[in-house]
C-alpha cells in the first residue's frame, strides 16, 4: 500500500511547530519554535505577541520539517492544521497559512481539534495502543477525563470545573516567584520538598465524581503564604510546592482509577502539557501496576505543543474522510469532539 | 507580468489579478470582518471564474499593513501559504501607499485616513507628479488633530478616502482650514486592484521579498508592549532600579 504522508501545523498558543507525519504513527520531522522566553517577560503569554511570531516563524518551521523529514510538498497527502480550541489570533495564522498550501497543491485539508491532538500524541511511541482506552489530558487550558472510543470519538467523563491543573501550577509558582512557565519550576522545586509538610484540601465534586476543581488548592495555597507572611513565619518554597503538588496529583489519579474502575477499562494513557509532570507519571504509572492496567504516555517533546501530535489526529480523520473547505476559520472555544 | 494580491487589512476583503494593464478579475466585500472565511474562497471563485492557473502568476502582492492586526496576519499568512507553494515572491505594498494609488492622478494632496482607534489614524500625505505617486510624507500612525495641523501647515486643497472618513468627518470639517472633498464609493476604500497594479510597480523595481521574510508592518506594538514600556519609563523616572 502507498505511504500517506501529511504535513501538519499547529500555533494555537505560543508554539510554532510543523510535522511530516507517515502513515499516522511515524513521525519523519517535528519542528518546534518556542516563545516563552518572549512571553517570561509578561509573567504568561500575550496572544498578540504570540500571534506576531507566528507569522514571522511559520514559513521557516515549514520549510525546516519538510527539509528534516526529506520531503517536498508534492509528496504530500493531505494537510492537517490545528482550529481551536486555543487563542484566536495565534490560530489563525496556522489556519491561514495551512488552507493557502492546500489550495496551492489542491491537496485536501483536515482541521484538527487540539486537545485531539494531544490524545493522539499516545499513538507515536505505543504502536500497540489502539482504542478505546482511558485517557486523562491536562495542560495549561484544560483537564478533561476522557473514553477514547474510537478514533476521534470521544465520551467525556469528567471535566474541570475552574481552573485547569497546569491553570494552578502557573498560579501558585507565581505566588512562590517561580514565575512563568510555572509546572516544569514547581515540579523541579519539588524535588527538594517533603510532599507532606502541609496538607491542602483535595476537592470532591458531589454530583460527578469524575470532575475537577483546582481554585480551592490554589486558593489555600495562597492563604498559607498571606498567612504565614503576616505571621511572619518563613514559607519553605520546596515543601510548599511539594505538598500542592501532591494535592493536585493525588486527585488526577484518583479520578482517573475511579474511572478506570467504574467502565471497565484497562488501558490507560496521559496527555497534554501538564502530563510531563514527573510527578503525575510516576505516580499514575504505580497506581496502574497496582490495579494491572496497562500505562501509556507521550515522551515529553509530544507532551508539550507539537505538531506531530496533529498530523496523527488528521492522518485518523483523512481515512475517515474527514475534509474541510477553503472556509475554515480558527474556532478559539472549540469543544471536544465537535467538527 | 501576472499579479495576484490580496488586501484584508480593513474591514473590506479583497483579492484582485491584474496582468500587465489589464484587471483580470476583482472581488471586493466590504461586509462585516470575516476575512479568514472569505478570502480564500474569494480567490478561488477568481480562479475558477477566469480559468486561472495559480502557477502562471509572477508574483504575490499583498496589502502589508498597517490595519486589523488580525486582518493583515490573514492577508499576510495567505500570501505566505501561496508562495511557499507556488515557489513564488511576495511583493508587500504599504496599506496607506495602495489606498492613495486608488486616486490616480489626483489633483492636490491626497491623504487615505484608516481609523485605528483611540483617536488615531494611520495615515500618509501624497501627490501625484508626472502620473507617479510620490509620497510626501510616509504612512504613520498619528493622533488626527496632528494630521491635520499639518495638512492646514501645507495649506494646499486633500482629497480624504479610507475608513476613517466617516468616523472623523465632523472634526475635518471644524478644524480643517484647506479646501478638502472625499472620494467617492468606488475608490474610497482598501481595493486589490489597487495593490496590484501598485504591486506591479515594485516588482518591476526588484522590490520583493521571499515567503519566509514577508511579515506584516503594524506600525504599532502590541499593547502589552506599550505598557511594559511606559511601566519601564515611569520607573526609571521615579529613580528606581528595574
Amino acid at each position: 500500500m502507498k505511504d500517506t504522508l501529511i504535513l501538519a501545523i499547529e500555533s494555537s498558543c505560543d508554539e510554532t511547530a510543523a510535522s511530516v507525519v507517515k502513515n499516522g504513527r511515524t513521525i519523519l520531522s517535528n519542528v518546534i519554535s518556542s516563545q516563552i522566553a518572549l512571553h517570561t517577560l509578561y509573567g504568561g503569554v500575550v496572544p498578540e505577541i504570540a500571534s506576531r511570531k507566528h507569522i514571522e516563524k511559520i514559513n521557516q518551521v515549514i520549510d525546516q520539517a519538510l527539509s528534516d523529514a526529506g520531503v517536498t510538498l508534492d509528496d504530500l497527502d493531505a494537510i492537517g492544521v490545528t482550529y481551536g480550541p486555543g487563542l484566536v489570533g495565534a490560530l489563525l495564522v496556522g489556519v491561514a497559512e495551512a488552507k493557502a498550501i492546500a489550495y496551492a497543491k489542491k491537496l485536501p485539508l483536515v482541521g484538527v481539534h487540539h486537545i485531539e491532538g494531544h490524545v493522539s500524541a499516545n499513538y507515536i511511541e505505543h504502536p500497540d495502543l489502539e482504542p478505546p482506552f482511558l485517557c486523562l489530558i491536562v495542560s495549561g487550558g484544560h483537564t478533561h477525563l476522557v473514553i477514547v472510543k474510537d478514533y476521534g470519538e470521544f465520551e467525556i467523563l469528567g471535566r474541570t470545573r475552574d481552573d485547569a491543573a497546569g491553570e494552578a501550577f502557573d498560579k501558585v509558582a507565581r505566588a512562590i516567584g517561580l514565575g512563568y512557565p510555572g509546572g516544569p519550576k514547581v515540579d523541579k522545586l519539588s524535588k527538594e520538598g517533603n510532599p507532606n509538610a502541609i496538607e491542602f484540601p483535595k476537592a470532591k465534586i458531589g454530583d460527578c465524581p469524575y470532575d475537577f476543581s483546582f481554585s480551592g488548592v490554589k486558593s489555600a495555597v495562597l492563604n498559607y503564604i498571606n498567612h504565614a507572611q503576616m505571621t511572619g513565619e518563613e514559607v519553605n518554597r520546596a515543601d510548599l510546592a511539594a505538598s500542592f503538588q501532591k494535592a493536585v496529583v493525588d486527585v488526577l489519579v484518583e479520578h482517573t482509577m475511579l474511572a478506570a474502575k467504574d467502565y471497565g477499562m484497562t488501558k490507560i494513557a496521559i496527555a497534554g502539557g501538564v502530563a510531563s509532570n514527573g510527578t503525575l507519571r510516576a505516580a499514575m504509572e504505580e497506581a496502574c501496576k497496582k490495579n494491572n492496567y496497562s500505562f501509556y504516555r507521550p515522551s515529553p517533546i509530544f507532551c508539550t505543543d507539537n505538531a506531530a501530535m496533529i498530523g496523527v489526529a488528521a492522518y485518523y480523520e483523512y481515512i475517515k474522510g474527514t475534509r474541510h473547505g477553503w472556509d475554515l476559520n480558527a474556532v478559539p472555544n472549540l469543544k471536544l469532539g465537535e467538527r | 507580468m501576472k499579479i495576484l494580491a490580496l488586501d484584508s487589512s480593513g474591514i473590506v476583503a479583497s483579492v484582485a489579478v491584474v496582468e500587465d494593464d489589464t484587471l483580470l478579475a476583482e472581488y471586493t466585500v466590504n461586509y462585516k470582518k470575516t476575512h479568514s472565511q472569505t478570502l480564500l474562497p474569494m480567490l478561488d471563485e477568481i480562479v475558477k471564474m477566469t480559468e486561472l492557473e495559480l502557477e502562471s502568476i509572477d508574483a504575490i502582492a499583498v496589502a502589508a499593513g498597517p490595519g486589523s492586526f488580525t486582518g493583515l496576519r490573514i492577508g499576510s499568512a495567505t500570501a505566505k501559504g501561496l508562495g511557499l507553494a507556488l515557489k513564488k515572491p511576495l511583493v508587500a505594498v504599504p496599506t496607506v501607499d495602495a489606498l492613495a494609488y486608488n486616486l490616480y492622478d489626483a489633483q492636490g494632496l491626497i491623504c487615505p485616513i484608516m481609523d485605528a482607534r483611540r483617536k488615531q489614524v494611520y495615515t500618509g500625505i501624497y501627490r501625484f507628479e508626472e502620473h507617479q505617486l510620490k509620497t510626501l510624507k510616509d504612512q504613520w500612525a498619528a493622533p488626527v488633530e496632528e494630521l491635520l495641523e499639518e495638512l492646514n501647515r501645507r495649506g494646499e486643497a486633500v482629497t480624504f478616502l479610507g475608513d476613517g472618513v466617516p468616523v472623523f468627518r465632523e472634526l475635518i470639517a471644524e478644524k480643517l482650514k484647506v479646501p478638502y472633498s472625499f472620494a467617492p464609493a468606488h475608490v474610497n476604500k482598501q481595493r486589490a486592484a489597487a495593490v496590484a497594479a501598485l504591486g506591479s510597480i515594485y516588482y518591476k523595481e526588484g522590490r520583493t521579498q521571499t515567503d519566509v521574510e514577508h511579515v506584516p508592518e503594524y506600525l504599532r506594538v502590541s499593547q502589552a508592549e506599550r505598557e511594559r514600556a511606559e511601566r519601564e519609563k515611569a520607573q526609571k523616572q521615579a529613580g528606581t532600579t528595574v
